[in-house]
């Protein structure tokens, strides 16, 4: 037990050996009533995942009853209350919190050399706020459960005489995610006052990681985004408990205005799910492949401009609804100004991996899976931001689709790239590598087999939200059936590789080898930095940071990089205490600098490698004017990315020739 | 272009991706969604295919492999910012056109409304006094406009080979149209959720020659020649009566059965009670909420202004006969 700290909570106490947050006290209350921002992290973390598989199981009922045409499995009215609490599970008590609150909480305050949000104790009333709604929501099924979808759209939500008969149950449903919303704008305010107030020394804004980026632009959208939700569900609860005509037109509201309500919280939430999870991915993409990020500014910017962006784009989820055919114009074009900042990062992240030393492990396999999957994402809702084609594929199982591999293809497989990453920092205990790997297959087929099915449903007229699709005529029901049954299988397929996730997680917090490392993958970010699993106030001596995030060991200096001026032989960032027991190591540093030598002619090889690519580079220009002249524009881009590759290519392997 | 016109040409069948196109917008749509589609193959072969690529150039070989410190490449990030935002705007400017065609029917449409109800489609066609139809029948390659509303909750009218939706809302009009190129009957999906059946929300549209919808529209929409023995049973399916009501005995739904129920006496949910005859029939159908039996709850729709005195005596005819 390590002596019990001051309330400033100084850090210069001694703290014994194989003390950790997770040790350091003990039992139920000390979890329960801890302001450290790890606990309430971990504490976070299980039950997202617990929601998660509640959701899951859900999810397999659905795609259990869609086996067949007709409605074997439940009633009407009971499917349309597992597809309901399927949605509100997943969305309000899952993915919002999952990467910002569980993941974010643990990781942020590590990764700015920090002992602490800025406000520990928000932090802990965000989770117990979390809690709270949660049971609500949870007591919504007891009250009757809701059947209104995930969207509660009026007037079938606020109008017991046309529309739903669940009663008692939407106030409750209505008020439990009114009251997550709390615990959402609560972590927001504290990640944006942390990242502002209580960076490191020496870490400006453009040397922090980019999943600091990442969350900062979430934590912006929650706090701006989330009241006017609250607002609606507010409105909404009025008029269904007092009788005030607001969005239904038996008492002179208006429905559609519901819907502009909903989708201004609703749309930029897309974004509180998906930038997390590309926060994720730019870690992983680094650290996995030992290689500085590619364009660390325009993802950094990105971020901010998808934030921004994000707000403005709403009414694209409304193009059949009836509003203003100006306004679905407005809508359709800034939509499409949305797939630029997402586009950029894609294409920084793949350029990211050239020339690194990819190591196929299991987060960089869900890191790759991101890629493949979220780029299927991103491309479809080219479909659905485009109005003539939009009108067709609305509200069908082409939507459906297309959420889920930005969802799920997007944020769920990054956070579970995430969870791998960090889970060694966090446990302090190994999970079985080969498991992980076999897992990750798992999921990657049985997502693609689940979800891509939906493609073709939904283009061919599939609507979603359907307990049966017998009604159809014969030959569309034969395909509907056949590709329903695919995705059925499929689902199967991704839940078994969930589970098996689920166990050797498990498996591993009791039985899994400890690591030994403070920093097992090499990193560079502050939090590999401290011990493993972390003490409780999580760094020895504040650590101060002198060189980027990306900057690691193995990148060879060409005279060009940042920091290629400063000594090469010291670490990236310095722990004061790290920096004295390396003083105690000559031995170790001297075996370090005896490597260097060996190294330096590969350097040099090197160098000389970057002048041929650079020679063949200024070449380019010319050959592509010729080219562009005669192609169109999108070839001309492959053109230059491929001759690129090729260029570098060859470069290398003249290097190698020359080597032998 | 020429390769387009193929890809046209071979969609009026079901493709892969795309079910027949049996109306003049539906092969703009296609011709668009096409062009994204190819795109979309394009940039994922590129994305995924140079990611392959690099996992395996690149794979990790030893602990201490050298990387590259590379930070950037202004030319190549300038390239891939504006050739996308170049193709972007082709595509919002081509989905645009063919939306705002979608948008504004042509003048001289033959005028449809549709009324939606949970969990049914109506169709009136006002020139020829029809209402209460429950298939519509359409003229080949001329354009029809729909002029509709719902009489509860939202819904949406979805005709996947015709490539048009649109919302039904309960306090404004929305229009749709369309021209179809080819005889059949077609789907038609309620694609905004809307309840217990939801999924059964269907209806058909009948493409048929310019004679036989004259035909149909002078026989007041297939209605008309019916004897009231024929017209009550229809007008009991159309209403969509037996989404709540069965016609058997001892089948509870939403409300109560009917069969044998005619001339027996049943008890309010005030406690009072009421016996069965024809004016509790008419009240029950016009003012619905008035006298709910005991262990109902107060949910059915009015039928006012919706059911003619011919069909709500043929309809009272029935519900009498059953037994």
């Amino acid at each position: 037990m390590a002596t019990v700290t001051t309330a400033n909570g100084h850090a210069s106490e001694h703290h014994e050996v194989g003390s950790n947050y997770l040790n350091a006290r003990k039992g139920v209350l000390s979890w329960l009533f801890t302001l450290d921002h790890k606990r309430i992290g971990v504490m976070y973390l299980a039950g997202t995942l617990f929601f998660f598989m509640i959701g899951g199981i859900l999810a397999l009922l659905v795609r259990t009853e869609l086996l067949t045409p007709a409605g074997d499995l439940f009633q009407g009215d009971t499917y349309n209350r597992v597809f309901t609490l399927h949605g509100a599970i997943m969305v309000f008590i899952f993915i919002i919190p999952s990467v910002p609150a569980a993941l974010g909480n643990f990781v942020l305050p590590l990764m700015l050399g920090t002992k602490d949000v800025a406000f520990p104790r928000i932090n802990l009333l965000s989770f117990w706020i979390w809690m709270l709604g949660t049971a609500f929501l949870l007591y919504s099924i007891i009250a009757g459960s809701v059947d209104t979808g995930w969207t509660f759209y009026t007037p079938y939500s606020s109008d017991p005489q046309v529309g739903s008969q669940a009663g008692s149950a939407i106030i409750w449903a209505l008020m439990g995610v009114f009251i997550l919303g709390f615990s959402s704008i609560l972590t927001g305010v504290n990640f944006i006052t942390t990242v502002h107030k209580m960076r490191a020394p020496g870490m400006t804004w453009t040397k922090m990681p980019l999943f600091i980026w990442g969350i900062y632009a979430t934590a912006v959208i929650q706090v701006l985004a989330t009241p006017v939700l609250a607002i609606t569900l507010l409105l909404l609860t009025i008029e269904r408990t007092l009788g005030i005509g607001i969005f239904d037109p038996a008492l002179g509201g208006d429905p559609v205005l519901f819907q502009h309500f909903f989708w201004f919280y609703s749309h930029p939430a897309v974004y509180i799910m998906i930038l997390p999870g590309m926060a994720i991915i730019s870690e992983l993409v680094t650290v996995h492949s030992k290689k500085n990020i590619f364009g660390y500014k325009p993802i950094a910017y990105s971020s901010m401009a998808i934030a921004i962006i994000s707000f403005l784009v709403w009414g694209h989820h409304m193009f059949t609804s009836g509003q203003s055919e100006l306004a679905s114009t407005v809508f359709s074009a800034l939509t499409f100004a949305v797939a630029v900042p997402t586009a950029i990062k894609v294409f920084s992240w793949v350029a990211t991996l050239y020339k690194g030393s990819i190591s196929l492990n299991t987060p960089m396999l869900y890191c790759l899976s991101f890629l493949f999957l979220f780029t299927i994402g991103g491309l479809t809702g080219l479909f659905c931001s485009t109005l003539a084609t939009d009108i067709h594929i609305h509200d069908t199982y082409f939507v459906v689709a297309h959420f889920h591999y930005v969802m799920m293809g997007g944020t769920v497989i990054a956070f579970l790239g995430g969870l791998h990453h960090w889970w060694p920092k966090m446990t302090g205990r190994w999970y079985n590598e080969n498991w992980g790997r076999f897992a990750a297959a798992l999921v990657f087929i049985g997502f693609n087999v689940t979800f891509f099915s939906q493609f073709v449903l939904g283009s061919q007229g599939m609507p979603r939200r359907y307990h049966t699709y017998h009604s159809a005529s014969p030959d569309l029901k034969a395909i509907f059936t056949k590709w329903h049954q695919v995705s059925t299988v499929g689902s199967y397929i991704l839940a078994a590789g969930l589970f098996i996730t689920l166990f050797y997680l498990l498996h591993s917090l009791f039985r899994g080898k400890k690591v030994a490392e403070k920093n097992p993958w090499g990193a560079k970010s502050l939090e590999w930095l401290t011990e493993t699993p972390p003490i409780e106030h999580n760094f020895h001596e504040e650590p101060v940071c002198l060189h980027g995030p990306y900057d690691y060991d193995e990148i060879s200096p060409d005279g060009q990089g940042a920091g290629a001026d400063e000594d090469d032989d010291s670490p990236l960032y310095l722990d004061k205490k790290t920096e004295a027991k390396k003083a105690e190591e000559p031995k170790a540093e001297e075996k370090k600098a005896e490597e260097k030598k060996a190294e330096e002619p590969k350097a040099e090889e090197k160098k000389a490698e970057e002048k041929k690519a650079e020679e063949k580079k200024a070449e380019e220009p010319k050959a592509e004017a010729k080219k562009a002249e005669a192609k169109k524009a999108e070839e001309t881009k492959a053109e230059e990315k491929k001759a690129e590759a090729k260029a570098e290519a060859k470069s290398d392997d003249e290097a190698d020739k020359d080597k032998k | 272009m020429s390769y387009m016109q193929t890809l046209l040409a071979g969609a009026a069948k079901r493709t892969f991706w795309m079910p027949e196109t049996a109306a003049t917008q539906a092969e703009n749509v296609d011709g668009i969604f096409y062009f994204i589609y190819w795109l979309c193959v394009f940039f994922f072969v590129l994305i995924v295919g140079v990611m392959i690529y690099f996992v395996i150039k690149y794979r990790r070989r030893g602990a201490h492999d050298r990387t590259s410190d590379i930070e950037g490449n202004t030319r190549l990030e300038i390239a891939w910012s504006v050739i996308p935002s170049v193709l972007l705007l082709v595509m919002f400017m081509w989905g645009f056109r063919d939306w705002m065609s979608l948008n504004v029917a042509p003048e001289g449409a033959i005028d449809v409304r549709v009324t939606a109800q949970r969990w049914q489609w109506n169709y009136a066609l006002p020139r020829h006094g029809c209402d209460g139809v429950d298939e519509l029948r359409v003229p080949i390659n001329e354009p029809v406009k729909l002029t509709m509303s719902s009489i509860d909750v939202l819904h949406s009218f979805y005709v996947p080979a015709f490539r048009v939706k649109k919302d039904a809302l309960p306090n404004r009009y929305t229009v749709l149209w369309f021209n179809a190129t080819k005889l059949g009957t077609f789907d038609v999906f309620c694609t905004e959720y809307c309840g217990t059946k939801h999924s059964t929300m269907y209806s058909k549209i009948k493409v048929v020659t310019r004679a036989e919808y004259d035909k149909w529209t002078k026989s007041g929409c297939g209605m008309d020649n019916l004897s009231p023995k024929e017209l009550g049973p229809k007008i009991f399916k159309m209403r969509g009566c037996p989404a709540c009501h069965s016609i058997k005995k001892g089948v509870k739904g939403t409300g109560p059965w009917l069969a044998g129920k005619y001339g027996t006496i049943e008890t309010l949910a005030d406690g009072s009670k009421v016996k069965i005859d024809d004016e509790y029939i008419r009240e029950s159908i016009m003012n619905p909420n008035a006298k709910v039996v005991k262990g109902f709850g107060p949910v059915m729709p009015t039928f006012k202004g919706r059911i003619t005195p011919k069909q709500m005596n043929a309809l009272i005819d029935y519900i009498k006969s059953l037994k």
